[in-house]
């Protein structure tokens, strides 16, 4: 079947424009890709020389590699402490019927709305009120605040398809109900415990503005450890830890993804 | 597999299930008015009924999924009614199978003796014996969903014989499989049974399925146990019009009782049908009763005959074997009756013939009583 010349126009049109949102989205990362090389300490474009000299930079800095490791850990304990109570009250949403089920639900839920900055200052002044002091641990229930409602959903969403007749064939065939919950629930919900962790993980690492309120000098985290550099400083070692940023994240993406080939491996439908 | 059984069996003298006015609501809406029942030892018996009548919440308040508002539930000699599910030994087949997806065939059958600390040689023998019981051996490395829902449901099936459970409960297990696969898996389901004397509670809404396996089958309506007993008992002697209408094909007509010198004769429409005084006591019924034939108790004669009730043909529907005749009558309850008409004469729509009903077998209700 022939096309008519305006289907043609549409077509190529729509192709044109896909191209350009990708180029749009690429064009920023393009450019600090670039930038990062460039052997000047003054950020130009296009760069005349080229250098790893910021790469290097990035890795002594002192602040970067203490963020990176307050990051890493708030991020690790968060997201733990995160994927344990989020399933446990996606478990109990699931399961459970109960007068102030839909108030706490919205309660938890509200970080998706509430600004993080919110979140960061209201902790701030709660903390202030009752004389806790900004430390490592205020930080992490920020996190943990934070990305508790995706790990929720996310949980919720894997309880929704569990079948409940596999408890109580289990049930019936003499499993006690920790068996269960060891031999058959946490399996079966695997993929979505270990999605909604590392979802809960990279958003943790990632965040900024609930972090500045209530991280000290001592425990800033990377993002924190940057926006200062960045106040202080114009060149381009932050493009260099941009492009290690990235390519970590793909990394992790790469994972990610070959963890949902291993649903296939374990067989959960 | 059924040894452990049959020693506790002569010593007991308690029934397999014993049902002690065990009832269940969900809020305000009774699921369950007050049960009794016993179920003897080896016995297949049939929960049947209607949609929505409490069948699976029966089942469920036997296997302890379910907590019983009031009564009391004995399995064997044991007082169960508070214990939970994982201790009360039983075995139990749900309609979509339920096997646990990330495990293989054998593996699935292996779970309960697992939580039984069954030795693994040990194991291993009864995984084997229970697959071959169920003509699976060659399956045993498979994941459940590499199989047809046929051989799915025969692993869910070995999966609960191999903890030799005290009873089989089975609700609805095969209304997934298409006809054909249904009937041989009921076959092969009642020769398991009866080869391993188990005691099973069957639940279904497929009369035929019913009629076919159970040693008894109870009729449930409304959360209510209508009538308990044998297929035939059920389906020659239904205790009430709900019973006799749920179960097999009736056709019912309005009818007075005439008791004169010691016989009993019905009007049925202005035409006097003498029944045999075998039948049940008259005087217990009102004189405005209802009058339940099976297809096969009327059979067709001239209209002009003194006892004939007549009709119209109104529908004939050819069945290869037979003939199925729809018939509008006038002192029928429903203004229709059906019969079977094994004898293929050519009826034409808009004929008029007459009724005649057998004199023996027919089941007369007080007419106050509901239909099904
Ligand atoms: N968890 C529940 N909460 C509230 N009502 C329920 C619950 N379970 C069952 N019911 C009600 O109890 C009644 C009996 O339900 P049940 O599941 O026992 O019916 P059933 O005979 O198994 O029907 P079906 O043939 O459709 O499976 C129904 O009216 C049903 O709506
Ligand atoms: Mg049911």
């Amino acid at each position: 079947m022939k096309k008519a010349f305006s289907d043609h126009l549409l077509d190529w049109s729509g192709r044109l424009l896909v191209l350009l949102i990708l180029i749009f989205i690429a064009l920023p990362f393009i450019v600090v890709f670039i930038v990062s090389f460039n052997d000047s300490s003054v950020v130009e474009f296009p760069p005349k020389h080229w250098s790893l000299r910021w790469y290097f930079n990035a890795f002594s800095y002192e602040d970067f590699v203490k963020g990176l490791r307050n990051s890493l850990m708030v991020a690790a304990v968060g997201s733990a402490i995160s994927l344990i109570v989020g399933a446990m009250f996606a478990f109990v949403f699931n399961r459970y019927e109960f007068s102030i089920r839909r108030p706490l639900h919205a309660i938890l839920m509200s970080p998706l709305i509430v600004p993080n900055f919110t979140i960061g200052l209201g902790a701030l002044l709660l903390a202030k009120g009752i004389f806790v002091p900004r430390s490592f641990g205020l930080l992490v229930l920020v996190h943990v605040m934070v990305t508790l409602p995706f790990v929720v959903r996310g949980v919720s969403v894997s309880l929704q398809n569990f079948n409940q007749a596999y408890e109580r064939a289990a049930e019936s065939l003499g499993a006690s109900p920790w068996y269960i919950l060891i031999t058959l629930t946490m399996p079966l919900l695997l993929p979505g415990l270990i999605s909604g962790w590392l979802f809960a993980a990279v958003l943790s690492f990632n965040e900024f503005s609930a972090s500045l309120f209530v991280a000290n000098l001592r425990n800033q985290t990377l993002p924190i450890a940057m926006y200062n550099y960045v106040r202080e400083y114009a060149d381009p070692t932050l493009a260099a830890l941009a492009v290690l940023y990235v390519v970590t994240s793909a990394a992790v993406l790469t994972v990610l993804h070959v963890f949902f080939r291993l649903e296939k491996v374990l067989n959960v439908e | 597999m059924s040894s452990d059984h049959q020693s506790s069996e002569n010593v007991s003298a308690r029934p397999a299930v014993q049902i002690d006015g065990v009832t269940k609501s969900f809020g305000n809406t009774p699921a369950l008015e007050p049960c009794w029942m016993k179920i003897k030892r080896g016995e297949f018996l049939t929960l049947l009924g209607p949609s929505g009548c409490g069948k699976t919440t029966l089942l469920n308040l036997i296997a302890g999924f379910l907590e019983a508002d009031n009564g009391e539930l004995f399995l064997g000699e044991d007082l169960v009614t508070q214990v939970p599910p994982h201790k009360r030994e039983i075995g139990i087949v749900f309609q979509n199978y339920a096997l646990f997806p990330h495990k293989t065939v054998a593996q699935n059958v292996e779970y309960g003796l697992r939580t039984r600390g069954v030795p693994k040689e040990e194991s291993r023998a009864r995984v084997k014996e229970a697959l071959s019981l169920v003509k699976l051996e060659n399956f045993a490395d498979r994941k459940p969903r590499q199989m047809s829902g046929g051989q799915q449901q025969r692993v869910a099936l070995a999966r609960a014989l191999v903890i030799r459970p005290r009873v089989l409960l089975l609700d609805e297990p095969f209304s997934a499989l298409d006809r054909n696969l249904r009937v041989s898996m009921q076959i092969e389901l009642k020769e398991i049974q009866t080869k391993l004397g188990l005691t099973t509670i069957f639940v279904t809404h497929d009369q035929n399925e019913a009629l076919s396996m159970s040693d008894r089958i109870a009729v449930m309506s409304r959360g209510r146990v209508r009538h308990v007993g044998s297929p035939q008992e059920i389906y020659e002697h239904p205790k009430d019009l709900f019973v006799a209408t749920f179960v097999g094909d009736t056709n019912l007509f309005r009818a007075r009782i005439e008791s004169s010198e010691g016989r009993t004769r019905l009007d049925i429409g202005g035409r006097k049908v003498e029944i045999s005084s075998e039948q049940k006591e008259p005087r217990d019924l009102p004189s405005a009763v209802i009058v339940a034939a099976r297809p096969e108790q009327c059979s067709l004669t001239s209209v002009e005959s003194p006892d004939a009730i007549p009709a119209t043909v109104a529908v004939v529907v050819y069945q290869g074997s037979y003939v199925e005749l729809y018939l509008e009558c006038e002192a029928a309850v429903h203004g229709r009756i059906m019969m079977r008409d094994v004898s293929k004469s050519f009826f034409h729509i808009g004929d008029k013939v007459g009724i005649r009903l057998a004199t023996k077998g027919l089941n007369i209700f007080g007419s106050e009583q509901e239909i099904g």
